[in-house]
């Protein structure tokens, strides 16, 4: 029988990528115009692990699975509203920012104290997942940093599976170049997990679920801590929003070859 | 998927005691209202669960869009009903909110010579013409000086309904006491004997035609002693309901526009206060009002109606829109401004006219399908609001006194509420405002004014027609412009290459063609996604259905491909249309475009579905 796991996943808040972003110099340093008015998501890299964690936790008895989040509070309700209704979870909330200007270490910091003060925590146990680098800022070091402040070393990175032994040991595939998976045996926890896109689609919406996770979400958001993020000692040299340029065409009855040659032509233009 | 079928598929079914279809400002209205009295003072629950004992009430929001913010409206309102809901409101509390600071109401000329116009209002024009220089007359508009009373918004709100949306939401959410549930269509209603026990949610994990695929879920049924029906004026739950228990006799819903909106970021040199309001007329077409309003931030909030009265029948709005933002008048504050958001709804404004039953066994009806926006005002977000606030101060009444949400106890806590309200009385004095304009804008403009200051008692016009009743062939409507010919050739080259017949009729009618920069004027597609960010998740079935594709095949205008706002309805070679969910907005105008009916029911149907606009700006 395998041994139960503790998995806490590290999520951020994300302004939904649809949205219109752009970086100004806010009297703290750079920030998102109208941050606070954007719809928020899950970052999509840490709501696959989310996904995996709940997944693994339904496939190992007596495991649990919390979420820990740092974001404005009344952003992170506005995302629980939609995440709560995917998978059953434990809330953790942290009071702070989600812009992704936020220092990684202090981020990290911030993270692993609200890890280490949930109730009936046992770290030799821990599964530490997040999505191995955010879609705000895609730094890609937080979660290695919220394990180092926990003594984890067992670090896996580009995670797309788990699969748990009867023994407590487990096996995960990181991805690698050229397409493929380097598949590693962790004896056990405590382990960090950044996951890639993994290989479960995002559930889909179920109210009961929400409403049996909501008993706990609200109490959570109310005790939320406030976290300690300074811009001391950060210097942002430069922000700006990824260059894109966009070309729409319809065209009907064009092979897809065609198409996908003209596409690759059209990426190749300076 | 039949609905023979449906119904033998075993359903998880949970039980809450309020159940509330949609979110937007009726249902905002209503659930602050009812929010505010379930905790006493010490925050215990003030009142319990009879579906959960022991347990607070379980009040549950399902609102179909991915997100409470996702609405879109114009939005100018004199917010009576809302500032009734918070005494101390601050619109700077609200992105994008600002008060009212100046609201001018402007004839637009037209600039083009494109513009179908009356031989009253072509004189008028040329009166005006030749007395500009004597006349207030500048850039190609007429400043009235004046705006009516019943249109005006002194003391009033502009705001984006999407942010507005957002702050109320997120303050119920604070307060623990009700849960809201976005991405969650509500696909029916569950009614026995015109009593509604709940509804049913939508299936998931079912390909287009609805048939169960792999990761198959059926819609969880939601029994409750209680249902608010606010989903909006072409919600699927009120539309069943209305279907299934009919309408007060006499009633019916035949007066509609679709609104179209951009939210446009000014240049910089752009100096326009916030709370800057212009009312305009005239332009693209006479029958087209129009709106502008600025927010904070140097954003403003542009848009046209296009009414079911414009009897053209190739009418659409898009390409007016991009007109109606070029025209002198306001380009002037426009060119060179950067799309930020854009979006389209459909508006129900046939009032009391179209009032459905507004309370029944189970069930009540708030919001802009119950019939409260107001056509003569132009005015539907406070109306709304007020409607959820007047049922929740009844539902709550009834709660603390134990007695059950029949028919009788809601038409007495509720109905009666409304009826004594200022909601009644404008409704009453807009009931047939609008009448005159069956008949022409320029008889409509005056029966408007005559309903407006005669307290209802005075209207011009008869009894408005359906939306499709009086259109008129291509060849009758463009007679003396084009020959059969020129209009089959269109036609047939629209076919071929499935898009729209109204972009070649418009540019052999004198528009000008749009001239794309990307920024602000693009096409069509691309604003769908610049624009409204549309996009819809996979694993629900086309909720545009065309029950008989004979009877399209056989329709001449195809006024659902035209109308639509998205883009998402084209034609076919084969004379059939076809609809593309990912790229629809929920606007609905399909629906009440569609001149052919099948066994009572229009052709088109338009359904519970998932996705849609993704902007929080509209």
């Amino acid at each position: 029988m395998s041994t139960p796991f503790q998995v806490v996943v590290c999520a951020s808040v994300v302004p939904d990528p649809l949205q219109t972003l752009e970086p100004i110099t806010g009297p703290t340093g750079p920030a998102l115009k109208n941050e606070m008015m954007l719809p928020a998501i899950l970052d999509p890299w840490a709501a696959h692990a989310l996904y995996e964690g709940a997944n693994l936790v339904k496939k190992v008895a007596g495991s649990s699975l919390w979420l820990v989040s740092m974001a404005p509070k009344a952003k992170l309700q506005q995302v629980m509203m939609t995440v709560a209704q995917k998978v059953p979870l434990q809330l953790v909330a942290v009071d702070g920012p989600s812009s992704g200007f936020a220092d990684a270490q202090q981020t990290a910091s911030a993270l692993a104290a609200a890890i280490r003060n949930i109730p009936g925590i046992d770290l030799s146990k821990l599964l530490l997942f997040g999505g191995w680098e955010s879609a705000s800022r895609s730094a890609g070091v937080t979660l290695q940093l919220v394990g180092e402040e926990l003594g984890i070393v067992d670090q896996f990175q580009g995670v797309d599976a788990i699969t748990p032994k009867d023994d407590g040991s487990f096996e995960v595939l990181e991805r690698i170049e050229g397409a493929r998976h380097q598949v590693s045996r962790c004896a056990g926890a405590p382990a960090v997990l950044g996951w890639a896109t993994g290989s479960l689609g995002e559930p889909q919406n179920n109210p009961q679920v929400g409403m049996a996770n909501m008993r706990t979400i609200m109490p959570a958001l109310q005790r939320a801590v406030a976290a300690k993020i300074t811009s001391d000692g950060l210097q942002y040299s430069n922000v700006a929003t990824p260059k894109h340029q966009r070309e729409t065409r319809i065209v009907k009855n064009v092979p897809a070859d065609d198409i996908a040659k003209e596409i690759v032509q059209w990426i190749g233009q300076e | 998927m039949s609905n023979a079928e449906q119904n033998t598929i075993e359903r998880t079914a949970i039980d809450v005691d309020i159940a509330c279809v949609g979110f937007g400002p009726a249902m905002g209205g209503f659930l602050t209202t009812l929010s505010r009295k379930l905790l006493k003072e010490d925050g215990t629950p003030a009142i319990e669960s009879t579906s959960m004992p022991g347990m607070p009430l379980q009040v549950i929001c399902y609102e179909r869009a991915d997100d409470i913010g996702f609405g879109v409206s114009g939005v100018v309102t004199r917010a009576g009903g809302i500032r009734a809901t918070f005494p101390d409101l601050d619109p700077a509390q609200i992105p994008m909110a600002a008060p009212v600071s100046s609201e001018k109401l402007v004839y637009l000329l037209d600039p083009t010579g494109a513009s179908r116009r009356s031989f009253a209002l072509r004189t008028g024009d040329r009166f005006l013409k030749t007395f500009r220089r004597f006349l207030p007359v500048k850039h190609d508009a007429l400043e009235l000086p004046f705006t009516p009373s019943f249109l005006h918004k002194k003391d009033g709100l502009v705001l984006s309904i999407g942010q507005f949306n957002q702050w109320v939401g997120s303050q119920l959410m604070l307060s623990g006491t009700v849960q809201i549930w976005p991405g969650m269509p509500v696909s029916e209603a569950l009614i026995e004997d015109k009593k509604v026990l709940g509804v049913r949610l939508l299936d998931q994990g079912v390909d287009k035609g609805g048939n169960p695929e792999a990761g198959f879920t059926p819609g969880m049924d939601i029994h409750s002693a209680l249902t608010v029906v606010g989903d909006g004026p072409v919600g699927a739950v009120s539309r069943d309901i209305d279907r299934r228990v009919g309408l007060p006799e006499g009633n019916d819903v035949r007066e509609w526009a679709v609104g179209m909106k951009f939210v446009i970021e000014l240049r910089p040199d752009v100096d326009l206060q916030p709370g800057t309001v212009l009312h305009t007329f005239g332009f693209p077409e006479p029958e087209m009002f129009g709106f502008f309003y600025v927010h904070p931030g140097n954003v403003a909030s542009v848009g046209i109606f296009v009414p079911s009265w414009f009897d053209c029948p190739t009418r659409t709005a898009y390409r007016y829109l991009q007109h109606y933002i070029q025209h002198p008048y306001l380009w002037r504050y426009l060119e060179g401004g950067k799309l930020r958001s854009w979006g389209a709804k459909s508006l129900q404004e046939s009032g009391k006219r179209g009032e459905p039953f507004l309370a029944g066994d189970g069930y009540a009806r708030i919001g802009e399908s119950s019939g409260s926006t107001n056509a003569l005002t132009g005015s539907g977000v406070d109306e709304a609001w007020t409607t959820g606030s007047l049922l929740a101060e009844g539902v709550i009444e009834l709660l603390q006194a134990g007695k059950p949400f029949t028919r009788e106890n809601l038409a007495q806590a509720y109905e009666q509420r409304r009826r004594n309200s200022w909601l009644e009385n404008e409704a009453h004095v807009a009931e047939k405002s609008r009448d005159g304009f069956q008949s022409g804008v320029v008889t409509g403009l005056i029966g408007m004014a005559a309903a407006a200051f005669s307290n209802g008692r005075l209207s011009l016009g008869g009894h408005p027609a359906k939306p499709t009743e009086h259109l008129k062939s291509l060849a009758e409507f463009y007679r003396g412009k084009f020959t059969q010919q020129e209009i089959t050739a269109v036609e047939q080259d629209c076919a071929l290459h499935g898009t729209s017949a109204h972009n070649p009729l418009m540019d052999l009618c004198g528009w000008p063609a749009i001239p794309f920069d990307g920024t602000l004027l693009v096409s069509h597609q691309d604003v769908l996604l610049m624009g409204g960010k549309v996009q819809a998740a996979g694993g629900y079935a086309d909720h545009v259905v065309f029950r008989d594709l004979e009877v399209c095949r056989g329709c001449g205008n195809k006024l659902c491909v035209e109308m639509c706002s998205g883009q998402a309805i084209t034609r076919s070679l084969e004379g059939v249309p076809i609809f593309d969910r990912e790229k629809c907005v929920f606007c609905g105008a399909c629906m009440w475009n569609c001149p052919e009916t099948v066994d009572g029911q229009t052709n088109l149907q338009f359904r519970a579905g998932a996705g849609g606009l993704h902007s929080a700006e509209n």
